[in-house]
């Protein structure tokens, strides 16, 4: 009664079908060149080619995270006084790019790394990711006050740092007429039950950089016992910085109940609102870790000099003065002037917890473990 | 990946109603008519024929080959192989740790629950959105499926500030809690049930239920043993993909339910990313890839039950103005219970989804202590810091959304051409059914494995002097990865329900092969173009898991741009996110309610 489609044919036919199928592949290539999309390739293939020379001309590509930023016209002031184009790739945070580095270093992504904080400096140097650059920025001197313990030859450069720490909502406090919390002890106490949240150490790096403040404050034994009794005190974890600060936070302007949060000393001049002259948020000095982020050329980088070049300008007064309002951190030149508002309501933390590189290395899958069995009960 | 899909629509008698096996017909005749007694018996094909199909079975295969199952192989071979040496000791140590037992544990059971509930409000969805009509239907259709596509950003984003403590709903208690996470996953995937089970209702003969009705059974007896039993396989079908969806579900859990009620997928995501334990990851994936291969198993073989044994209708006969009244002069109990009881249940959904787009909106528009548009403004500038203003970043969300879309139009139309022929050697058949489940494998496997073996596998592929890793086509590409199961699942059903005596009826009248292929399924096929169109949009639209491995700073799409400006300080940052996706919520709700109307008449795809 009936039959496929393949038992019967004619050449003629057929011949239809590879046409069709070679004017569909015709089709496509043609529009994919009429999108934007398409059309930024070719500068890749002359990136490829001027780097060949080897010369300080061409591209020079910069990897980095997703929160890099800086304002418009700084990187083509860059171009305009050494002729490199910058191409910029960004992915992921601190912890996925130095892990993406280490997984591609065998043909390295690019030539320069922004990014890589104090937490995953030890996997990055370790797995020999990054190597030493012939600098010349004036700023280099102050950049080597934060320096990576072990790394004598310079591969990693410290470019900005930043304190995380905890975060309280004033107007909140005032209303319910409590004492803000001071200190890291403070929140297991009872009158400040149910205030906390703060984002989770596996998921977060200021997460994680919250847990390693409690590895310096309480030590190797006493951490897991004050997280604890944090979860005992009825701690909120969430997965993000985000979802803490708009979301549960009382002062981040999303609405939520928790007048203690995790987030920076820099999240505070933000607060200060239309028309008044305070902020509405404190940040607990007590309780902070220093988050430092660094650059280095990539071992195998195609563009080397460019990359070195790139990390000089990553260091000169114009980027360095940018950098806390393009990525609201602090600069590690000590030659820039921070804008007027940091420098009232952005303090430091006078003596932040610091726990070394190479100890994070060591007990990072160990403290992650533990810290998720205490805190999921 | 990230994205969730559909499933295959039934066989429709296109505009030739005479054509259809009447209603009724064994499936084992059904059967035999596409076999035909000609079958065996034609001419070899000539050389041009067998040069086209060969190219319609390479291109698909490289395609997916080279930017799928290369770098999935490539991200779990580093897994398993140890200074040069294939070593699966991994399996034995991941095996070992309690974790990893809690964390298969608690796929399962969110996907299980997510599943239930889910179904239990679809079908009745399904009966009042595809089985009825009344005046708004079509803009309620489109607004049910705007959180399939939403990315999972916005959506935690959209939720979490409902459920959390102090919130609109915060007195239920559910945020971090199963019943959150279970709300989301029935949230994203409602719309599955609904278009899956719909698409085959709306087609559904009527006539056996009119028989039962007529000798005297109770309305809710007809839909017990006529109705539920001749959808059952569209339920099952239906089943199976939104369990495939909330197993492999990764950034709702994530933000919603964070580590106490982490799956496989997050903990490939944990393993992989912030642990570098490439070993346990592997372990992880190839569990996950065991676990999807059997529901697509299973999910097959009930497809392919549905698609030959169901009596059906035409859809205009079939569906009937919504009365919620007894009309005077009809008899009591004519169902009209069942009917207020389906439009309640569907109606308190409709609403509940509707909700966390609302508060998505509202949120949207505060500014300060006030509203207003301000947020909505801004979309225009670039913010400090930014690369490009939202305006570009949606420009290149569409520009690689286009690209994407043909990409897969072209890959996914030709695999469900060679998918729906049916080859004579039973070697053949079996090729057929391996590549029709090989093709759903993209919805089913994690966008970090995928992500980092773009990594691993694409600088200078084949040797050549190329580096794939950083091109900026890489991002339509991993977005038309994902979009080609949603192609494949929308034109497939329309190929296989090509009534066998057209192209005969062509053949005979002297068309040739081609000829026949244009005229005849590529005809058909041409009608649920417009929706494999508009999903395959809608999901590149939204994609953010893979594209967020390649997505380029001077060229980020708006799912990208989204989760930047939430990670910023600042209120002025919290409302342009939460204006840039209402943005993209209203640009997906638009491009599927264009489809809807796309969709010629007649034409069967669920979607």
């Amino acid at each position: 009664m009936s039959t496929t489609l393949t038992a019967r044919t004619s050449r003629r036919g057929s011949r239809r079908v590879v046409a069709g199928l070679s004017a569909a592949a015709l089709s496509v290539s043609a529009l994919a060149a009429c999108s934007a999309v398409g059309a930024g390739s070719s500068s890749d293939e002359d990136a490829a080619t001027a780097d060949a020379s080897g010369a300080a001309t061409g591209t020079v590509t910069l990897v980095t995270h997703e929160s890099f930023a800086l304002s418009e016209g700084l990187l083509e002031d860059f171009t305009a006084q050494t002729g490199l184009e910058v191409e910029v790739l960004q992915q992921g945070d601190a912890g996925a790019l130095t892990n993406q580095l280490v997984l591609t270093k065998d043909a390295p992504l690019g030539d320069l790394v922004f990014g890589i904080d104090n937490t995953f400096a030890s996997r990055a140097m370790g797995e020999g990711v990054v190597e030493p650059a012939e600098l010349s920025a004036a700023a280099l001197a102050d950049a080597q006050e934060y320096a990576v313990e072990g790394d004598d030859e310079g591969a990693l450069t410290a470019v900005d740092y930043s304190d995380v720490c905890l975060n309280v909502d004033r107007a909140w406090f005032t209303e319910k007429g409590l004492a803000e919390p001071t200190t890291l002890e403070d929140l297991t106490k009872p009158e400040y039950r149910d205030l906390t949240v703060v984002p989770s150490a596996v998921s977060s790096s200021p997460g994680l950089a919250f847990l390693l403040t409690t590895v310096a404050a309480f030590g190797e034994d006493g951490w897991a016992d004050y997280w604890q009794a944090l979860t005992d005190n009825g701690l909120r974890v969430v997965d993000g910085w985000s979802d803490a600060y708009y979301t549960d936070f009382s002062g981040g302007g999303g609405g939520g109940e928790r007048p203690i949060v995790l987030s920076y000393a820099s999240s505070i001049p933000f607060t200060v609102p239309e028309g008044g002259d305070e902020p509405t948020t404190a940040a607990l000095l007590d309780t902070c870790f220093r988050q430092v982020e660094y650059a280095g050329v990539l071992a195998g980088a195609e563009n080397p000099e460019g990359a070195a070049q790139l990390l000089d300008f990553l260091l000169s007064d114009e980027v360095q003065a940018d950098v806390p309002t393009s990525m609201y951190v602090y600069p590690v030149s000590t030659a820039v002037e921070l804008p007027e508002e940091w420098a009232r309501w952005a303090p430091l933390a006078e003596q932040p917890f610091e726990v070394p590189a190479a100890d994070v290395e060591a007990h990072r899958e160990e403290w992650l473990q533990r810290w998720t069995d205490v805190v999921t009960g | 990946m990230t994205l969730r899909e559909e499933t295959a629509a039934p066989p429709l008698p296109v505009g030739v109603p005479s054509a259809s096996p009447p209603a009724g017909v064994p499936a084992a005749r059904a059967r035999a008519a596409r076999r035909g007694p000609a079958q065996g018996r034609g001419p070899r094909p000539s050389l041009a024929q067998v040069l086209g199909w060969t190219v319609a079975v390479l291109v698909p295969l490289v395609v997916l080959g080279m930017f799928f199952a290369w770098p999935v192989v490539a991200t779990v071979t580093r897994g398993f192989v140890a200074d040069g040496a294939l070593d699966l000791s991994g399996f034995g140590d991941v095996f070992a740790r309690p974790r990893t037992w809690r964390v298969i544990r608690q796929t399962l059971l969110q996907a299980s629950v997510a599943t239930v509930v889910a179904v239990g409000l679809g079908v009745p969805g399904a009966y009042v959105l595809h089985r009825c009509r009344f005046p708004g239907r079509d803009l309620v259709r489109a607004l049910v499926t705007v959180p399939f596509v939403l990315p999972t950003v916005v959506v935690g984003v959209a939720f979490r500030s409902l459920l959390v403590e102090g919130g609109p709903l915060g007195f239920l208690g559910w945020d971090g809690s199963l019943a959150g996470i279970v709300a989301a996953l029935v949230f994203f995937n409602y719309a599955v049930v609904v278009r899956t089970v719909g698409g085959t209702w709306a087609q559904l003969d009527e006539r056996p239920a009119q028989a039962a009705r007529s000798l005297g059974a109770s309305p809710g007896r007809v839909l017990r043993t006529v109705t539920l039993p001749a959808l059952a396989p569209a339920i099952a079908s239906a089943a199976s993909l939104v369990f495939l969806f909330c197993a492999t579900s990764f950034g709702t859990v994530l933000v919603l339910g964070g580590l106490r009620h982490g799956t496989v997928e997050t903990e490939i995501w944990i393993q992989t990313v912030q642990l570098l334990d490439l070993r346990a990851a592997a372990v992880l994936s190839v569990v996950q890839l065991v676990l999807v291969a059997s529901v697509l198993l299973v999910a097959g073989r009930l497809r392919a039950r549905r698609e030959r044994a169901l009596p059906l209708g035409t859809r205009r006969a079939s569906e009937r103005v919504l009365r919620l009244r007894r009309v005077p002069g009809t008899p009591r109990g004519e169902g009209r219970g069942g009917d207020v009881a389906a439009v309640v249940v569907t109606a308190l959904t409709v609403v509940a989804l509707a909700v966390p787009l609302v508060n998505l909106v509202v949120r949207s528009l505060r500014v300060g202590e006030g509203w207003g548009l301000a947020h909505y403004r801004a979309l225009a500038r670039r913010a400090d810091g930014m690369p490009v203003s939202v305006l570009d970043a949606t420009v290149t969300s569409v520009r690689a959304a286009l690209d994407a879309t043909v990409l897969a139009l072209v890959v996914g139309v030709l695999v469900a051409l060679v998918l729906s022929r049916r080859p004579r050697a039973a070697v053949g058949r079996r090729a057929v059914s391996v590549l029709d489940a090989v093709v759903m494998l993209p919805l089913g496997v994690s966008a970090v494995t995928v992500g980092l073996g773009f990594l691993l596998a694409l600088h200078r592929p084949f040797g050549l002097d190329l580096d794939l890793r950083t091109s900026p086509l890489l991002v339509p590409v991993a977005q038309a990865v994902v979009a080609v199961p949603l192609v494949v699942r929308t034109v497939l059903p329309v190929l296989r329900s090509v009534d066998p005596r057209l192209p005969q009826v062509a053949a005979t009248l002297g068309a040739g092969p081609g000829r026949v292929l244009r005229t005849v399924d590529g005809a058909l096929a041409a009608r649920a173009g417009g929706l494999a169109v508009g999903f395959a949009l809608a999901a590149s639209l939204g994609e953010f898991g893979a594209t967020s491995f390649v997505a380029r700073a001077d060229a980020p799409t708006l799912p990208v741009m989204v989760y930047r400006l939430i990670g910023r300080p600042g209120a002025e940052s919290y409302g342009q996110a939460l204006a840039a996706s209402v943005l993209l919520a209203v640009l997906t709700a638009v491009v599927i309610a264009a489809c809807e109307r796309l969709r010629a008449p007649g034409t069967v795809s669920d979607w």
